[in-house]
Order: C-alpha cells, then sequence, then structure tokens
C-alpha cells in the first residue's frame, strides 16, 4: 500500500482528520469563496458553527450550474499565479465548466492515482499505456501523473488510432493500460480480429469516465487477457481517481482523507443513512484551487462503510448507475431504475440484464406501478407453474429491494419498443 | 412412445395465436396437437407439429420463446378401460402427470393422450412392458418418433 498509515486508518482517526480538514476549508472558502459565503450567509451560517463532519448535514449545496454561473474562475479559492493547471470540460448542456489546480491539488491528484495503481499491483516494472485522451479532457494527465509517481513507464499514446495504439503496445511492451471501457471493448475486439492477443504483454487495465456493467468487465478481461478495474472521478471534485477499485474489485474506496461522500435523497435532501441508495454529494477537504462544499453529482449510487477484505478503511462506493434526474416516486417512495436492473440482473446468472418497461400511472389517486420483463429463453421452462414462479421471484425480490409492491408481467422478447438502440425503460403516465 | 413437442411462451394478447400459427403455416409445419395451458397474462401453447426443430427454429427468428421436449404419447383404443390401464401402471408407479391432452386420430374409434412425466423413459417402459394390447400410435396418426 502506497500511504498504508492513511488507508488502513481506523473510522475514528479517520474522521477526525476530515473534521479538522473540513473545518479549515469551509473557513477558507468563505473567505475567498463569493458563492459559497452568500450561500451561507442566506441560511444563516458563520464557518464558526461547522465544528467537525457532524456539521457538514447543515451546509450550502453546490451545483453544476455555479460552474457556467461564475465560469470561468469565479469558484476558484487561489489567485492565478497559484494556479498551475486548468482543465475543461464541454457539459452536456453546452456551456463549458473549468476547473484548477495549484502545485498541492496535482501532487494529491497523482497520489490518488498512484494509490490505486499500487493497490492493483503496478509497480515502477510495469510499461503503462494512458490512452485516455490528453488535453482540457481531465483523463490523459491525470493518469499520466499517477503513473510517473510510482516510478512506472508512461506511454503518453492518448486517444484514437487504433492500429497504432494495438502497434504500440505489442512493440513496447505494455503491461498496462487506461481507456474508457467502450474503447477496450473496441480495442478487444479489433485484437481478436487480427489475431495478436498473444503478442500482448498486458495484465491490468484501469477503466472509466463511462458507464460499464460486470459483463462488459467479463469481456473485456477475456479479449485482452487482463484483469481490468474501475476508476471514478469528475472533473468538478478532481478527474480520475476520486475513487477506484482495489485488488477484490468489490466497489471503488473514496480516498476520505480528500474527499467526503455523503448520500442524500435527492427529493427531500436529507442525507440518507448508511447502505441506501441516492444521489451521491461530495466535498473537497483538502483541494486549494477549486475546492467544493457538498457537490451535488447527480450520480446514483450507495456506499458501504465496511471494512474491505484489502485491510482499507476507506469506504467503498458502488458503481453509479444512473442519474438522479431518472428517479421516479412512486406511492412516496423513491425508485431507480437502477435497483429495477440489479434485481432482473440475478435473474439470468448475472449475464445479462434483461428489457424491462416500469410503468406508472395514477388511477383513482393511487399510483399503480406495473413492470413488464421481456422473458428469455433461459427463463423459461413449459409449464405455467415455474413461469409463475418466475414472476413471482421477481415481484418478491423487488418488493424487498424497493419496499413497493409491484404487478410484473412477462412479454415476449424485443416486444418493448426501443429508442435508438436503447430501451425506453420509463412510461410515467401520471398527470401531476 | 416418445415424441417431441414444441413450448410456446405466450402473451395474452390478441393475435398472438395467430401469429403463431401463421409461422408454422408458411414454413410448411402441420400441426397435429396442441393445448394451450394459461393464465391471466400468459400462457404455454404445446404442440405435436410435424418437424419440432424446424418450428424452433423459424419461432425464434420471429423472437418467440419456445422449447422442444420429450413427452409421452399414449393411444388409446375405444373400449372401456382403454386409457384406464395405462393411467394405472403410471399412477401405481407413483409417476407424477404434469399435464396432459389429447390429440384426435384419423382412424375412427382411436385417440392418442399426450402426458408430460419427469421421466419420460422410465414412463414408457412401464406402459411398455405392463399394457397388454398396446397400440403404437405412429401406426394410428403420422407422428415423428424419437
Ligand atoms: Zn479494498
Amino acid at each position: 500500500m502506497r500511504n498504508y498509515e492513511i488507508e488502513t486508518m481506523p473510522r475514528s482517526e479517520l474522521e477526525k482528520l476530515q473534521s479538522e480538514r473540513l473545518v479549515n476549508q469551509v473557513k477558507r472558502m468563505y473567505e475567498r469563496v463569493e458563492c459559497f459565503r452568500n450561500r451561507m450567509d442566506e441560511k444563516g451560517l458563520k464557518p464558526e458553527d461547522v465544528k467537525g463532519i457532524e456539521d457538514l448535514h447543515k451546509l450550502p449545496f453546490a451545483y453544476k450550474s455555479d460552474l457556467r454561473d461564475y465560469y470561468p474562475y469565479g469558484l476558484f479559492a487561489e489567485p492565478l499565479e497559484n494556479i498551475r493547471r486548468v482543465h475543461a470540460s464541454s457539459g452536456t448542456t453546452g456551456k463549458r465548466i473549468v476547473v484548477g489546480y495549484t502545485d498541492n491539488d496535482l501532487d494529491m491528484w497523482a497520489n490518488c492515482i498512484a494509490r490505486m495503481l499500487e493497490g492493483v499491483g503496478i509497480t515502477k516494472n510495469d510499461i503503462f499505456q494512458v490512452s485516455f485522451g490528453y488535453g482540457l479532457f481531465t483523463g490523459g494527465f491525470g493518469l499520466h501523473a499517477g503513473v510517473e509517481k510510482i516510478g512506472a513507464t508512461v506511454i503518453p499514446m492518448s486517444s484514437g488510432n487504433t492500429a497504432l495504439q494495438i502497434q504500440t503496445m505489442i512493440d513496447f511492451k505494455a503491461t498496462a493500460i487506461c481507456c474508457t471501457p467502450s474503447y477496450a471493448m473496441y480495442l478487444g475486439e479489433e485484437i481478436e480480429k487480427m489475431g495478436v492477443k498473444d503478442q500482448l504483454s498486458l495484465k491490468v487495465g484501469i477503466f472509466g469516465a463511462e458507464p460499464w456493467s460486470e459483463n462488459m468487465r467479463r469481456e473485456i478481461e477475456d479479449k485482452l487477457g487482463i484483469k481490468a478495474y474501475d476508476i471514478y472521478g469528475l472533473s468538478e471534485i478532481l478527474g480520475p481517481g476520486v475513487s477506484c477499485e482495489c485488488e477484490y474489485q468489490c466497489g471503488m474506496h473514496v480516498w476520505e482523507d480528500h474527499f467526503i461522500p455523503e448520500i442524500i435523497d435527492p427529493e427531500t435532501l436529507e442525507v440518507l443513512p448508511h447502505g441506501e441508495w441516492g444521489e451521491l454529494v461530495f466535498t473537497t477537504i483538502t483541494k486549494e484551487g477549486f475546492p467544493l462544499i457538498r457537490y451535488r453529482t447527480r450520480d446514483i449510487c450507495s456506499l458501504n462503510y465496511e471494512k474491505c477484505k484489502c485491510g482499507r478503511t476507506h469506504v467503498r462506493m458502488r458503481k453509479p448507475s444512473g442519474r438522479s434526474d431518472d428517479m421516479l416516486i412512486i406511492r412516496g417512495v423513491n425508485v431507480f431504475p437502477s435497483q429495477i436492473e440489479e434485481v432482473l440482473l440475478s435473474l439470468d446468472g448475472g449475464n445479462i440484464t434483461p428489457n424491462y418497461l416500469i410503468k406508472v400511472d395514477r388511477i383513482n389517486n393511487t399510483d399503480t406501478f406495473e413492470l413488464d420483463v421481456e422473458m428469455s429463453e433461459s427463463m423459461f421452462t413449459d409449464d405455467v407453474k415455474s413461469i409463475s414462479k418466475v414472476e413471482k421471484e421477481i415481484t418478491e425480490k423487488l418488493r424487498s429491494a424497493l419496499g413497493l409492491g409491484v404487478k410484473v408481467h412477462l412479454v415476449n422478447p424485443k416486444s418493448i419498443p426501443r429508442s435508438e438502440g436503447k430501451a425506453k425503460r420509463v412510461l410515467d403516465l401520471r398527470k401531476l | 412412445m416418445i415424441v417431441e413437442q414444441i413450448s410456446i411462451f405466450v402473451e395474452n394478447k390478441m393475435g398472438r395465436l395467430l401469429a403463431i400459427s401463421e409461422i408454422l403455416a408458411k414454413n410448411n409445419i402441420d400441426i397435429s396437437a396442441l393445448s394451450l395451458a394459461d393464465t391471466e397474462d400468459y400462457g404455454v401453447l404445446r404442440m405435436l407439429v410435424s418437424d419440432p426443430h424446424k418450428a424452433k427454429e423459424v419461432l425464434n427468428q420471429n423472437g418467440i420463446i419456445c422449447k422442444v421436449t420429450e413427452v409421452l404419447a399414449v393411444a388409446i383404443d375405444d373400449r372401456p378401460g382403454g386409457f384406464y390401464n395405462s393411467l394405472k401402471i403410471l399412477t401405481d408407479n407413483h409417476v407424477d402427470i404434469k399435464y396432459m391432452y389429447a390429440c384426435i386420430s384419423h382412424e375412427k374409434g382411436k385417440a392418442i393422450m399426450v402426458l408430460r412425466v419427469d421421466d419420460v423413459n422410465g414412463a414408457n417402459k412401464l406402459i411398455h412392458d405392463n399394457v397388454k394390447d398396446i397400440v403404437d400410435p405412429s401406426e394410428i396418426y403420422r407422428l415423428s418418433a424419437k
């Protein structure tokens, strides 16, 4: 482990460290960031009201729109002479956002990634092909610095030009690679077509920056002959490396000495108990250049505070699935399509998620909740009783996962309408 | 006699049965017997057809889920106790019959019963060894024996 003492720190000590850092960060930001100061004032809060992480829930949220409203430098907490680098992203809704890093921030970032790389067995003897894009996007430079930090050899390949990518990893004997999971799939398919898998030296891959499934993981691992690990991050908070998997591939450790995650109910904005699904919120407690307090990621996930088999105490986040904007409220209960997907995935031995359609309506002032699930060959047996059993099993599993009754219908394959290849998941007929 | 039947998942929607029979007809597949077990939402259509594997292939191509399973076909003579003897042998030997349906024979006075059991080979042997005057269904109706 790179920072053994920190990475395995007992929870109580870790929380003490977080509290100290949070108190300082709040004070510093109140002095330096106008947007934050105004929001605190609106709530009648002073920095002295924050004594530790137990007060975190009182603090105002930060939003993606803040980054646009204060574009380009309005949220920076350091003068530009101390900002060593900026990264930017186009943002899905048009206007760009920009973030900045001081020397300390860049060092912390590289260290977060270095922790991960060591955690999955990468050493200075490795040759690491960075196939994330280099540029305003945080992926390329982010991973690059982490690889240098542990002393491995970097191939700064950047993205694109598949033939050259494959030639490079063969010629330069790359032992590790990072890129987006969809590009890894594509590389794997091309390598298969070219029949050069046995010329590869790859053993580890680190993938992130877009959603991917367990099924994809297995395919990538198989096609490239590697172990594939998930990395999570967002440029508003840091870039890749906010959290990542360890060798056990059982959730992504959030580096809690730098980032405090919370899960909130996106409707009531209350903090949810450990283990519940909700919107992920991050507070940066060591960032200097571009700090954020209670930033709403819109990502839906859950946190697992149990100590990991690897010995690390830092909380593990589930792979985010879906956005809080996708949330449905049915009979007062929050429902995320991702929860339904998880139940359905468990039916077919975890191989594929059957296509489904959530149908919600309001009849006589009561919400109706129905779920169409496309039947598959492996779910079908020739007697009615067993099919009823499948139907019942889905119903029961959903009831315990959601705390909500649902009427399940098994339907023919390919009978659920698809829009542009992706199935339409929700049909909400309520006129609210 | 052991024969192969095709079982098809059917949503209870207008026109589903029509669509299935149309696909089979277009592919020159002959239906000799059928039964439908259904609930409010869906059913399972079971059929004896001239070529069950081809039927599965063409139905799958049309996005219809089905399975080919082995069942027992027992021919019955039109006389008192014709079916009783066969059924008794199975019951006495604790063979659990999941379902059965009848198939009308072309030959006057004869019928065929189709039975779904767990151990189709064992059940077939029981009937063969114990029932006198066993009638081979293939003689009275064109069934493709397994
Ligand atoms: Zn771990």
